[in-house]
């Protein structure tokens, strides 16, 4: 009998039809690509702003009540959601969406990343196995991505299969005129010297040729020490570099103090959509990134 | 130093690389590995006066225990999981322990879940920790504190932790509602031996939501009973282990209903700088049956029927990366009726104090925290109770412990 009021439950309910694809997106930079691609079509949730650190969320309970009712997950994967992503999807008792279905995608696992250690070892810092995570960096990478997710909409809700074909499409053409055009402007920023908080800023860098000469964190995701500070100020005075670049979320304090001893200039920038008044979807986002690192300092 | 390449090429690069990883590296788990394996490190020194948990007006099983005086090792555990297939997903969680100098391998937790069952539905079914409770499914390495509190202790004997099957469904409401019922062997303390093997019922509800972008909050209710033939317990002679000593509950039933509630904050919702967690949990235990203790050929029994409750309220502040400091208050009361007392050798007043149903007074416990996490697999934490067992004894317990996790990032509960 207790077995039977157990089981009985499981025969209830079955999944509604959607009007619109219901998408819960990891970051805010994959919200603002599917409502690109998807526009009217969809409704997207972003579990995190861009003023935390997606790698330091809980599977707290607002998160699975979402993912409860998800048509279509869009994260990062590379492990940046290690620590809660799992959870969410095994509490969400949703199969659309779990790892294989076609409702799980995984924006990383499109493209190439780079700084995929060779060694690992957690002595390294909490390093991602599969490599940097940050792809929306990647302005290629990210037409790739497009393309990916575009094509899972289309199969995800086929009814509107040509309206996401001409919205990626005049996001990719979009897309890459913008490129040009960042291209064009930012070739003077080629071998610039830069200091990073964490190497999340890694792909925009490596895109415009920036040399990065230090970290502020002496381990990825290790907070600075004063030892670490001190080293760090003399690499400084002997790299010279031109800027330290800190995302608007993370505690510039150790960033302010080395810029204070060595008048290097302090970049406080948004890392995703979001992240500031003008950021307010991917191509704005490049554009205020872009025109910071250009300013004269 | 790489430059700008030429866009056409670089799209039909990219593309063509994309194409390689898209089915190779689509990897949300913590290790490039199948299953996922880690390994939890626990290590401590205590400076106890007293190492004999006593909690009159309490039975206790399970693992309900003060830790030992001096270096000891704690609870050094052992986890591999990973999804079965594309409908499963399987756990083992074992403890590895040194028990008066014997080491012993505890079975904590193996389980299969369901992944695809759709429509909020997930069915759990083996050896798992149940889901009532806020604490009780979080393992105790991932605990605020050194120790469990003394509710988990007296009421739980550590955790609520049986065989059986468990569904849980979760609204498709935008405020996180989830609804949960077990049906498990009811073998496992607060429960006892039953014929059927399968006396033990759960129900547990949680909900949940957000204020705002800085706080979230969750808040539960649950229930779970059982009916048992015999239940060995501890009383004043410790799990019953004392020699020639046997104290049994029989014939009995136990039902516990709790009500738990977590409260969180972080700046901007960013819990990497600074954060802030309160939590409190309150549980009220009916149980009654036989009481029979028996101490060599002496022999005593009576009718018990008790009630008892007990609540803890803590907070944890992270006041900077890496270092949080807590405060934690526990508290306990019992209220039990004995009648029928008949005895040989073993007057009413021995066998009210050997079999633990005496009541004498409230225990309560303080206990203040300080640890450092330099990394998400590293914490070391010291911490300093003041515990007053209820029989008017104050126990100062001073713990220095390290935690250190192995092998596949751990995930988060909220």
């Amino acid at each position: 009998m207790k077995l039977l009021t157990v089981i009985i439950g499981t025969l209830l309910l079955s999944s509604p039809a959607f009007a619109k694809v219901n998408v819960f997106a990891c970051e805010p930079e994959w919200k603002a690509l599917v409502e690109a691609l998807g526009d009217q079509h969809v409704k997207a949730y972003s579990a995190t702003t861009a003023f935390q650190d997606a790698h330091y969320i809980e599977a707290r309970p607002s998160l699975i009540a979402k993912t409860r009712r998800a048509d279509l997950l869009v994260c990062t994967g590379a492990e940046l959601e290690v620590g809660w992503l799992p959870l969410l999807l095994r509490q969400s008792g949703n199969s659309a969406i779990q790892e294989g279905e076609p409702g799980f995608f995984l924006a990383a696992s499109y493209v190439e990343r780079i700084e995929v250690p060779t060694e690992l070892d957690r002595s390294h810092g909490d390093i991602h196995a599969a490599g940097n995570p940050h792809v929306h960096w990647g302005p290629y990478r990210l037409l790739t991505i497009a393309e990916a997710l575009s094509q899972r909409l289309q199969t995800i809700d086929p009814e509107h299969s040509d309206d996401y074909q001409q919205k990626l499409a005049a996001f990719v053409a979009n897309w890459k005129k913008n490129i040009t055009r960042w291209e064009a402007q930012a070739a003077g920023l080629r071998d610039k010297k830069v200091i990073v908080y964490h190497k999340n800023w890694s792909y925009l860098l490596d895109w415009l040729g920036i040399e990065t000469v230090g970290d502020l964190e002496p381990k990825p995701g290790i907070p600075p020490t004063s030892s670490h500070l001190a080293s760090l100020l003399q690499k400084a005075r002997s790299t010279k570099p031109d800027y330290i670049l800190v995302a608007n979320f993370q505690n510039d304090k150790g960033a302010r103090w080395l810029s204070e001893k060595t008048n290097v200039p302090v970049l406080n920038l948004p890392f995703t959509v979001g992240g500031s008044e003008q950021a307010q979807d991917l191509a704005t986002l490049y554009d205020e990134v872009l025109t910071a690192l250009m300013a004269p300092h | 130093m790489k430059s700008p390449i030429p866009l056409t090429l670089a799209v039909s690069v990219v593309a063509l690389l994309g194409s390689g990883y898209a089915q190779s590296a689509g990897k949300i788990s913590g290790s490039e590995f199948n299953p996922a394996v880690s390994l939890i490190l626990d290590g401590r020194y205590t400076d106890i006066d007293n190492s004999e948990l006593e909690l009159p007006g309490f039975q206790l099983g399970g693992e309900a225990e003060l830790p030992e005086s001096g270096f000891s090792t704690g609870h050094n555990e052992f986890a591999i999981s990973a999804n079965v297939d594309d409908k499963f997903y399987g756990l083992m969680t074992s403890a590895i322990v040194i028990e008066d100098g014997e080491t012993e391998f505890e079975l904590e937790e193996a389980y299969i879940e369901t992944l695809k069952l759709g429509s909020g539905f997930t069915i759990k079914g083996g050896r798992f920790f149940s889901g009532i409770g806020y604490l009780n499914g979080i393992h105790d390495h991932a605990h605020d504190f050194a120790d469990r509190p003394l509710v988990y202790d007296a009421m739980f004997g550590g955790h609520l932790v049986d065989t059986g099957i468990q569904t849980r469904w979760v609204a498709p409401t935008d405020l996180f509602l989830s609804f949960g019922a077990e049906v498990t062997a009811g073998s496992e303390f607060p429960g006892g031996d039953n014929v059927d093997n399968n006396n033990g019922l759960a129900f547990f509800v949680k909900t949940g939501g957000d204020i705002g972008v800085s706080s979230s909050w969750q808040l539960g209710v649950s229930y779970y009973e059982s009916e048992f033939d015999v239940r060995e317990a501890g009383g004043h002679a410790h799990g019953g282990e004392e020699e020639g000593a046997d104290n049994e509950l029989l014939n009995g039933e136990v039902d516990v209903t709790g009500i738990d509630f977590v409260y969180k904050w972080a700046p901007n919702g960013n819990s990497k700088e600074t954060n802030f967690k309160l939590q409190a949990e309150y549980f009220v235990k009916n149980e009654n049956g036989g009481s029979e203790f028996t101490e060599d050929t002496n022999t005593a029994e009576a009718d018990y029927d008790g009630e008892q409750k007990g609540f803890y309220l803590q907070g944890v502040y992270q006041f900077k990366p890496a270092w949080r400091v807590g405060l934690r208050y526990d508290h306990l009361e019992a209220d039990n009726i004995v009648t029928n007392f008949s005895g040989s050798g073993i007057d009413e007043e021995e066998f009210l104090e050997e079999s633990g149903l005496g009541v004498e007074g409230d225990p309560d416990r303080t206990s203040i925290m300080l640890d450092y996490s330099p990394s998400h697999f590293s914490r070391i934490r010291l911490q300093f109770s003041q515990f007053d067992n209820g029989h008017e004894e104050t126990n100062d317990i001073i713990t220095l412990q390290y935690i250190m996790s192995l092998g596949s990032h751990g995930a988060h509960t909220f």
